[in-house]
This record gives structure tokens, sequence and C-alpha cells, in this order.
């Protein structure tokens, strides 16, 4: 605890010397001709070295969409996984430019750390695991039931408000590791487990047959994870959250890595004409070339193919859209319009 | 008085039911112990044997391939060059090999008591194979090896490299340390114990973490002095200060008369201390600074607190894979083992090297 006191002083101590940074780090990184960015030293689905040892996921892949906006070449990222513990001291120091390492949104971190989230990539929340076997279809269904969790994580506290809300008993099994207690649930100890719904879904690949189990809708939790920057450089702010709106734009107008070059041709929307350069030049204003979106969708694909690439349907985690869908299909990923 | 009749001693037979007889079965706790002992060994070892080798699946090249009951190696095949390489370019890995050959193939003559300038090599040796070593995996561009950036660096090959050259400094560091802790000069002195002190007060993964996250807070923007090599000078300078105390347990245990006598003979401190004492009291040494040695090896798998990429961080990492998720148990029984083989080489070493001085000396 006492550490933690201590490098969260000298966190905010250095959030003095921010002023330093204002307004620079984007020429910084235009000149330095490489974007620095944090990711996690694994976690699947979001950041994790693949069998040819680059980096891949979703954080991994926001990275190299904000280098395609930059330099027009999205491998043009040097990574640098980063623990739990040194993620914002490495952010605050400079070592990095942005840390897209599945950090939750809180007004803690947003207002008081000399940080600045620029958006959601990932609505992680609390959800749950079950066996099909218990034909459940719902967390509502689920009074009496015996519950896996994973000790002394916000989880138990998030899982007793809820049940106690909506007047439902539970019978708790806290286990101190997260395999323990897919374990218990694998084994028949519980009838639910509870955790992170990205975790939940990555526990149940472990399992011996995977599609017996189901991730139930609900999600009791708000866990928004997103790339943070350093705060009160409004410059580079824009360049990496107009990154990320740019992806998520890409997917609602239907532009695609294999037809972004057929629709910068043939298309006559004017929205998809100003995203892509044709049209309006808003690249200039950020410092950045016409085309930077273009080069991003290009690229790296636009949110929708970034999200089943890493951890939708065409990866082994097989998780449902769910509120990370467009906000036109039930979901919460929406851009302002590009005008 | 007639003396009693003196008897031969027992032969002395080994012979196998009298063995268990006496050792195993000697009285009922005895006996309750070793059938105990036995009820375990048969619950337990058929089964992780089976495990690890008669269900285990060796060959294959996906996760589909692997039958269940059994371990899964393929997934260790599938990222041995990761563990063995890191990141280091594929493309530059015969770099890491070339290095790891010179180094041993260039010893070889110092473990050869007959082989002539055998001091000589020995002093060249110590001296060029860590810049001949920094020129093949760093290149820096010098005669035309393109530079590999440390970040790049990782795997067993990472940490084979904090260890050696956390060997490497951390012993001389040491030994002067301990001399320093008992110089006649109060300022020598007073500076070595407060050293050797304050670096065994704070765990080596405090150290580490200072050296990456707020060394960098405290420097001027531009600089920036890589991570590895901060890693690595908070490792040699941590292991010193063990060392040290080790070195100077031998020290102490060298009977006065022997200083007295090196200065009898007219020595001065750094010959009386190179030619004396300290030959002496190393070799007495030599089970605690290996042990020190086993103990830094496995600590290096502490870098991972800042972000280094050393073998068992690389084993991490391919177990979160999505493509692998779920056979860690494969990846930190494959990390045991590769680190007990190489602690208990270091082990083997240290015995082999003390039977061989402990013949010189009766000698």
């Amino acid at each position: 605890m006492k550490k933690k006191t201590l490098v969260a002083t000298l966190v905010a101590a250095c959030s003095l010397c921010a002023p330093a940074w204002a307004g620079q780090t984007l020429d910084t990184v235009l000149k330095r001709g490489v974007l620095h960015c944090g990711v996690s030293d694994g976690l699947p689905g979001f950041s994790y070295t693949d069998a040819t040892g680059n980096y891949a996921g979703i954080d991994a892949d926001f990275c190299r969409a904000v280098a395609a906006a930059l330099f027009g070449d999205a491998k043009k990222v040097k990574f640098t996984p980063l623990t739990a513990k040194e993620r914002f001291t490495a952010l605050q120091s400079g070592e990095i430019d942005v840390l897209s390492r599945n950090s939750t949104w809180t007004i803690s971190r947003d207002v008081g750390m000399g940080m600045s989230f620029t958006g959601v990539t990932y609505y992680d929340g609390q959800g749950f695991l079950v066996n099909k076997k218990l034909g459940v279809k719902s967390v509502r269904e689920l009074n009496g039931a015996t519950v896996c969790i994973q000790a002394g994580t916000t989880t138990e506290m998030n899982l007793s408000d809820y049940f106690r809300t909506n007047g439902m008993n539970y019978t708790p099994v806290t286990y101190e590791k997260s395999d323990e207690s897919a374990k218990a649930l694998e084994s028949g100890r519980c009838d639910v487990l509870t955790s992170d719904q990205s975790q939940l879904y990555a526990q149940r690949i472990k399992f011996a047959n995977p599609d017996d189990y189901v991730v139930l809708p609900e999600v009791i939790s708000k866990e928004p994870l997103g790339p943070v920057v350093r705060q009160g450089d409004s410059e580079w702010f824009n360049v990496v959250r107009w990154t990320l709106f740019a992806l998520v734009a890409a997917e609602e107008y239907g532009i695609t890595s294999s037809n972004v070059d057929q629709m910068a041709k043939t298309s006559t929307n004017p929205e998809v004409r100003r995203l892509l350069g044709l049209d309006t030049d808003f690249g200039k204003d950020m410092k950045l070339k016409k085309d930077w979106a273009y080069q991003i969708v290009k690229q790296v694909g636009n949110y929708g193919e970034v999200f089943e690439r890493n951890v939708g349907k065409g990866s082994p985690l097989k998780i449902e859209r769910g509120l990370n869908a467009q906000w036109n299909k039930g979901g919460l990923q929406y851009a302002p319009p590009f005008r | 008085m007639p003396s009693s009749p003196s008897l031969r001693p027992p032969a002395v037979r080994i012979d196998a039911l009298r063995w268990m007889r006496e050792n195993l079965f000697s009285g009922p706790v005895n006996t309750a112990l070793t059938l105990f002992a036995l009820y375990l060994l048969w619950r337990f070892v058929p089964p992780v044997l089976d495990w690890l080798f008669f269900s285990a699946t060796w060959q294959g090249s996906s996760r589909a391939d692997c039958q269940p009951g059994g371990a899964c190696w393929i997934f260790i095949g599938q990222r041995f060059g990761q563990f063995l390489y890191g990141f280091y370019p594929l493309e530059q890995r015969w770099r890491v090999d070339l290095t790891a050959l010179s180094i041993v193939v260039l010893a070889a003559p110092l473990f050869f008591s007959r082989f002539p300038q055998r001091r000589r090599w020995a002093i060249g040796y110590f001296l060029l194979t860590p810049l001949l070593a920094w020129w093949l995996l760093y290149g820096a561009g010098i005669l035309g090896l393109e530079t590999v950036p440390t970040e790049q660096w990782g795997g067993l090959m990472l940490t084979l490299v904090i260890a050696a050259v956390g060997i490497a400094g951390a012993l001389p560091l040491g030994i002067l340390l301990a001399l320093g802790r008992r110089s006649q000069l109060p300022a020598i002195r007073v500076v070595c114990i407060t050293f050797i002190e304050f670096w065994r007060g704070v765990p080596l993964i405090t150290v580490l973490f200072m050296s990456s996250v707020m060394l960098p807070l405290f420097l001027p923007e531009q600089m920036s002095i890589d991570k590895l090599v901060r890693a690595l000078i908070a490792v040699i300078l941590f292991e010193a200060a063990y060392l040290a105390e080790v070195v100077r347990g031998g020290l102490q245990a060298i009977p006065k008369g022997q200083y007295e006598a090196a200065h009898a003979l007219g020595l001065s401190y750094w010959q009386s201390m190179g030619l004396v004492i300290l030959p002496q009291a190393l070799r007495l040494v030599i089970p605690g600074i290996v042990n020190t040695f086993i103990a830094l090896f496995k600590d290096t798998s502490l870098v991972i607190i800042i972000g280094l990429a050393d073998f068992f961080t690389a084993v991490h990492r391919a177990t979160v894979d999505p493509e692998w998720l779920g056979f860690s148990t494969e990846g930190y029984v494959f990390a045991a083992f590769v680190y007990f083989l190489f602690c208990f080489g270091m082990s083997r070493y240290s015995i082999a090297l003390e039977k061989r001085l402990a013949r010189a000396q009766k000698r």
C-alpha cells in the first residue's frame, strides 16, 4: 500500500512537469518517425505475441492505426510491454507516447493523474459464464446459484451489490486464481463463474468442451477500456482520439481494408469522401496528411475488422459484439460526424 | 587374567534385504513411514509420468492435434524459437548462436591445465569476449552488423546475458567490497559498509522498479539510458553486496598467522591479498559463491517487472496467445526444467571444482 502511495505521489508530482510536454508530443513523434506505444505484457485478444513474434490484439492494432495516420505506415510502432504497475509512470516519463493497454477509464485516473483518456476501444464489464446444460438464458434466473469468483477483486463487490439489489440469493465460492475458479466451474463445483467478460471468453477456450458453455448477455459493471495520453497536449490528444473515431466511422460507412480503394474511386457518399480525405482535408489541422484515415483503414482495417480479427469470430475467443457493436446496431461504438 | 577373546568385526555385507530391514523397516514407526512413502510414490509418480511422456502429444502443428489426457509438447515446439531468442530478428539469430558458440569454444583452453600460456589466454578471454559478445549481439553497425536494439532481445538469450554479466560484474566488485569492509582505512570501510548494507536492505524487485520507472523521471527528457543497461547495473550492484558478505566470510576464516606471514615476507597489501589470502579464502567459499550465482540466475526472471522479456516472460507470453490458451502447465513445466538444468549444472560444476581444489590442497 505504501509503495502505491509513493508511486502515486511521484506521479502526481510529475504532473507538474506535464506542461513541459504541452503541444510537443506530435512534433516529437513526427520528427522521430516511430510511435512509442505502451501495451500489455500479455492479455489474450488485446495484446500478445503471436507465433511469428509480432504483437497482435486490439490494443496493438490501435497503436498501428495511430502509426498509419501519422506516417502512412502501420509498421512504424515500437511496442513497449508494460506491467499494470509501471504503465502510468511510463506515460508520464515520456517513455511512451500513447498507452494502449486495457486501462479502465475512471474519473480518478482521468482528472487526478495527469492523463487523458481518448475514447473507448472496448467496452468490457463483469459477466457470467454458465454451462449450457443449466438452461439459463439470463442472470435473473440465477437465484440461489453457487457462484465462483476470484477473491479480493472488485468482481466480488459488484456481484454482491447486483444480487442484493435484485433481491436474489447466491452462495459464493472464492478462489485465489482465475484458473482455479474456472476449473471449479468445469468440474461442476459451482453453477456460474463471474469475471470481466473478456476474461470469461479467454477462460472458456481452456475448457475441454468450450462449446458447452455460454456467456450470458448481461453486464453488471462498467469497464470501458481505452487509449491514454498525457494531459495538457490537445494536439496529440486529437490525433489519437480521431484515429479511434476514424476506425469506428469506417465501419459505420461500410469501408473495409479490402474495399477502401474501390470506395475512394466510386463512392458518392459525401461522408465517406470527407472521411477518406477526397474532398476536405481534415488532416492539415492535425498536421497529418490528407489521406490519414484512408491509410488507417487500408493498413489496419475498420473497427469491426480489428474486433473480429482479434477477439471476435475470426479469433479463437469468439466474443460477441455486444456493447461494442455500432450505435445503430444496439451497441455503444459511436463516432461524431466527419464534417 | 585371561583377556577376552578378540572378535573379528562382523563382515560387512551389502545385502538388499538386510539393508531394507535395517533402514526401512527397523521399527513400527519406520515401517509405517516407509509404507506411506511407497503409497505416495505409487499414487503420484505414474500419473505424472503418464502426463509427461506416455499420454503426451509430441507431433503436430496446432492445438487441434493435441490429445486430451496428456501434455501437449507441440506448444513448446511451436514457440521454441521465441523461448530461446525472444524477438531477436529471425534472420539475425545466427549471431546469438555464434556468440554462444564462441564463448564456449574460446573458454575450452581454460579447462586444460596443460594448455600453454593459460594465464595470458584467461586474461585475454575475460577482457575480449564481452566485447565480442556485445558486438555480435548488439551490432551497432560496426563491420556491417546491423543494430539489434535491446528491446528485441529476449528469451533464454536475455536470461543468460543478464546472468553472465551479473556474475562477471558482481564477483570482482564483491571481492573489492569485502576487502574494503575489512580495510584499516575508516573512510573506505564506512563507504563499503554503507554500500553493502544499503543494497542488502532493499529487495531486488524494488531496485529494478526504481531503475526502470523512477530513474527516467529524474533524468532530463532527452537523456535515456537503455533499459537493459539499467537492469544490468542494478543486478550487478545488488549481487555484489551479497557476494561481498560471502567473500568476507572466507577472509575471516583465514588464520591471522597467514596475514602476518605474508607481511613478514615483505609483500605489499595487494600482493599479500592476491597471492596468499584470497586464493585460500575464495576456495573456502566456493559453495557460498555458487549459491549466490544460482540465486542470481533465478532472480533474472524478476526483470519481468520492467517489461524485459527474459526466458520466463517469453514462456508466460506464449501462454496468453489465444491459439494456445490452456497450455500454461506445459509452458511452466518446461520453464522449470530449463531453469533446473542450468542451476543443477552450476551446482555440479561447483562440486567438481571443490573436489579438484581439495585434491590440490592435499598434495
